[in-house]
């Protein structure tokens, strides 16, 4: 490669890698961040946003700019230059791809495990040893808090989901409410254990970056922290029969004041004060 | 470059196709007519899962459910699903141009077993009009195309039961294909033709036939165990009675998963054998797009779980098929980097051929980075089951494969008729195409992303006006039908006559006459071991004057 070719080279990657690099900070699609995996997800998504950027405004620029530089001239009759193969450029791009997925690989494996992928099933069976000992049971991604410790494992709020065709049901065992919104409160570690009574059904918070399918016959769990207070839609994800689309539920996200309020509200056995 | 052709003859060429029209709807056992009627069927298929979509995409019109009931709805994608999958893309880009060009690119006269082919193909309508019919017998199964236990035990047993016969007939039909290719590529090339310098088809046609080969058996036991749960009331699936819906989807995505190589890598074949014509350049790293080919085999049987990041499945299982997904997109990568390179340097004839291969290149690569990042388990965990991974397997199937489709049929129509299609109608059809496809998807990425499901006919009033751009678009490719089609039926009595080698082109398929005489070749098959040596140009030119035969460069 000449000098001067790998300057112009140089002069296009650097704007380019700018471009897609601004594209993915800057441009958010998604919606707000209600839940400490949130936040971690956003993340992985603003880089993955920008290397798909650099690589599909890369790829589109080279094919866009080869058809106009190289099209046929109308009198041109003749082949273009019989290079079959070149060693080294078919290095460098089996080096690009692999690259670029070591890097997203190792990263996203760094994500996974600060959402708490690694541990939510030692997690689920420390803490509810009663209820799931004997199953086995596969669980969502997600443990709710940043660094789950012990303490905050301890102080974890745990809720049974039921879903049926076509509405969730949310059971507090602690003051034995059955509930068809989710109320949690702000900052809290959630802990949710669901089973299907029918078809399979999936329970899904937009605004929390998390999604469980929720199996009948095969319990599974999903653990989550809100971190910012109000409503979010509870969606059905998996196709579940005619009012699937209309399978929704809401989850409110409340301050701890507000949340206690509607827990004795609710509650049908008194509760003890911790 | 080595050719040795026999002179043609060229005494008053006798019977080239199959004499009169009616051939095209008998038994016939010429691996042509065949390929022909798969292009043909398929096509129809298409108009109905297009008529389909459209109706999809009315409904989501508006974010209520007021154009049809909600369980006709989901017939309504049931069926869109498995007829643009079993009935379109797979039986045209295997059955179709794999029973057209696999023969002349190994240089044989017809098919290794040229019944079991025609058997093949004459499944495939009655298999279709069964699948339809169920709509108006009892209503169509309505469960999706996944058909997910317990939902399709629980759904109206006629339809899922009717949906599962055609589909195992659809697949028994795929399988016999794929013996028939296998046999094809690997005994009946003709003396002297080296696997290595068989066109690219061919290995893309060969590995998708291992591929159909050893996973759809797997879809056929788990379908006929899923018959039996919905029939006799065993419980291989049905918790109630003690069996396990995770299993199903193992089963299914076991199959299910290595089918969208089953639809791509044909593709890849097909946009390997345009872009070197189109270009006039050899097509760049040939051995490298072999192993790529292969890699892609192999890694394609050990992806599957990424389609149940959700589903229940342990921590490390999760990271197992991550890490085996995202590197396909190693192999995947190669080949696009290496189409570039032929383009590169090339003397481009931007026609409606090479401008439907480049739109696939444009929207697959969009589709193979948003599969990148669905294979992530903490980013898939958001956006499965959404509109974000409709997006993205229409990117690789509508804007990959179904571009390769058009291209194909704009690269050899001459081959099939003899003339040419209308030039100016195709770039027309071109860019309704690629607009409307993009308008209709790429802002499906942004549905997905903030909170509307796949599969629903009604949603959250604030994505009603993304769904109206979509909906536009989905219009404009309805539209970008009409002038295709008139193109195609117009072309076959008034299109300019193509000559036999209109593209110049060096693949055996264009030594021959346009269309191809029943045995292909008049006089023995040429022994073509560089199909794209373009630009080789004293070799060429040399063989040429030597044996006096008007077959490529010279023809123009």
């Amino acid at each position: 490669m000449s000098t001067r070719s790998a300057l112009l080279t140089f002069l296009l990657v650097v704007p380019l890698f700018a471009i897609g690099i601004w594209i993915g900070q800057n441009i958010n699609p998604l919606p707000i961040d209600a839940s400490t995996n949130a936040s971690v997800y956003d993340e992985l998504f603003r880089v993955l946003f920008s290397i798909g950027s650099i690589l599909f405004l890369g790829f589109v620029g080279l094919l866009t700019y080869s058809l106009f530089k190289f099209r046929r001239k109308p009198e041109d009759k003749g082949d273009g230059l019989a290079i079959e193969d070149n060693l080294p450029l078919e290095i460098l791009w089996t080096a690009i791809p692999t690259i670029v997925i070591l890097f997203v690989g190792l990263y996203s494996y760094d994500i996974y495990d600060r959402m708490g992928g690694m541990q939510s099933l030692e997690h689920a069976g420390h803490n509810h040893e009663s209820m799931v000992s004997k199953e086995r049971i596969w669980g969502g991604i997600g443990s709710g808090s940043i660094g789950s410790t012990k303490e905050s494992l301890n102080k974890e709020l745990f809720i049974e989901v039921t879903a049926m065709q076509f509405a969730f049901l949310f059971h507090y065992p602690k003051g034995d409410i059955i509930s068809g919104e989710l109320h949690v409160p702000v900052g809290q570690p959630i802990s949710m254990r669901m089973e299907s009574k029918d078809v399979i059904h999936a329970f899904w918070v937009p605004e929390f970056r998390i999604k469980q399918d929720v199996i009948p016959g095969q319990p599974t769990i999903l653990n989550f922290t809100p971190t910012k207070a109000g409503k979010y839609p509870i969606i059905c994800a998996e196709l579940c029969g005619p009012y699937h689309g209309g399978m929704r539920s809401t989850v409110v996200v409340e301050e701890q004041k507000e949340y206690e309020n509607w827990f004795e509200k609710n509650s049908k056995t008194p509760i003890t004060k911790t | 470059m080595t050719i040795s052709i026999q002179p043609q003859d060229n005494s008053p060429k006798e019977s080239l196709q199959p004499k009169g029209w009616m051939t095209y709807f008998s038994f016939s056992l010429d691996h042509k007519v065949i390929g022909l009627q798969y292009l043909v069927c398929g096509f129809i298929f298409y108009l109905i899962g297009g008529l389909l979509a459209s109706a999809m995409r009315i409904e989501l019109t508006s974010p209520i459910s007021d154009f049809m009931p909600r369980d006709v709805y989901n017939q309504v994608l049931t069926l869109h699903g498995t007829i643009m999958i079993f009935l379109w893309i797979v039986p045209v880009v295997n059955g179709g141009f794999g029973n057209y060009l696999i023969p002349f690119y190994v240089g044989a006269r017809d098919m290794a077993f040229p019944r079991l082919n025609a058997v093949a193909f004459w499944m495939i309508p009655p298999s279709g009009l069964l699948l339809i019919s169920s709509y108006f017998i009892n209503g169509a199964a309505q469960s999706g195309w996944t058909a997910y236990p317990p939902l399709s035990i629980t759904t109206p047993a006629a339809g899922q039961i009717i949906w599962i016969i055609s589909v195992l007939l659809l697949g028994g039909s795929s399988i016999f294909g794929g013996i028939n290719f296998i046999a094809t590529i690997l005994k009946l090339r003709r003396p002297g033709l080296k696997l290595m310098n068989l066109p690219m088809y061919c290995w893309a046609m060969l590995g998708t036939s291992i591929l159909v080969v050893l996973s759809t058996p797997v879809l056929a036991g788990t379908l006929v165990l899923l018959s039996f749960d919905i029939v006799a009331h065993t419980g291989f699936f049905n918790p109630a009675l003690g069996g396990n819906v995770v299993v199903y989807q193992h089963l299914f995505w076991f199959y299910s998963h290595p089918a969208v190589y089953i639809m791509v890598l044909p593709a890849f074949g097909l946009v390997s054998e345009i872009i070197p014509v189109h270009s006039r350049k050899p097509l760049f790293g040939y051995t490298t797009m072999v192993y790529s080919i292969l890699a892609i085999v192999v890694l394609g049987f050990v992806v599957w779980a990424h389609h149940m990041f959700t589903s229940g499945t342990p921590p490390w299982m999760r990271l197992f098929f991550t890490i085996a997904t995202s590197f396909i997109a190693v192999p995947t990568g190669i080949k696009f980097f290496n189409w570039v390179a032929t383009l590169w340097g090339g003397k481009i004839s931007i026609n409606s051929a090479i401008l439907f291969s480049c739109g696939f290149i444009i929207n697959f690569v969009l589709g193979g980075i948003t599969g990148v990042t669905l294979a992530q388990v903490p980013f898939d965990v958001h956006v499965h089951d959404t509109y974000y991974v409709v997006a993205h397997f229409h990117y690789i199937v509508y804007g990959g494969t179904v571009f390769v489709i058009f291209a194909s049929i704009y690269h050899w129509y001459p081959k099939f008729t003899g003339r040419m299609l209308n030039e100016n109608l195709g770039r027309f059809h071109f860019a309704l195409t690629f607009i409307g496809f993009n308008l209709c998807f790429a802002p499906q990425h942004w549905l997905g992303l903030n909170g509307m499901p796949r599969r629903v006919a009604e949603y959250d009033p604030q994505f009603a006006f993304v769904n109206q751009i979509s909906t536009v678009g989905a219009l404009l490719m309805a539209i970008s039908t009409l002038p295709f089609l008139w193109n195609i039926i117009q072309s076959a009595f008034v299109g300019e006559k193509s000559g036999d080698n209109p593209w110049n082109a060096l693949t055996p398929e264009w030594l021959t006459s346009s269309p191809p005489p029943v045995e292909n070749w008049l006089g023995e098959a040429p022994l073509i071991t560089k199909p794209y040596g373009y630009g080789l140009k004293e070799e060429s030119e040399k063989l040429v004057s030597e044996e006096d035969i008007d077959v490529n460069l010279t023809n123009q």
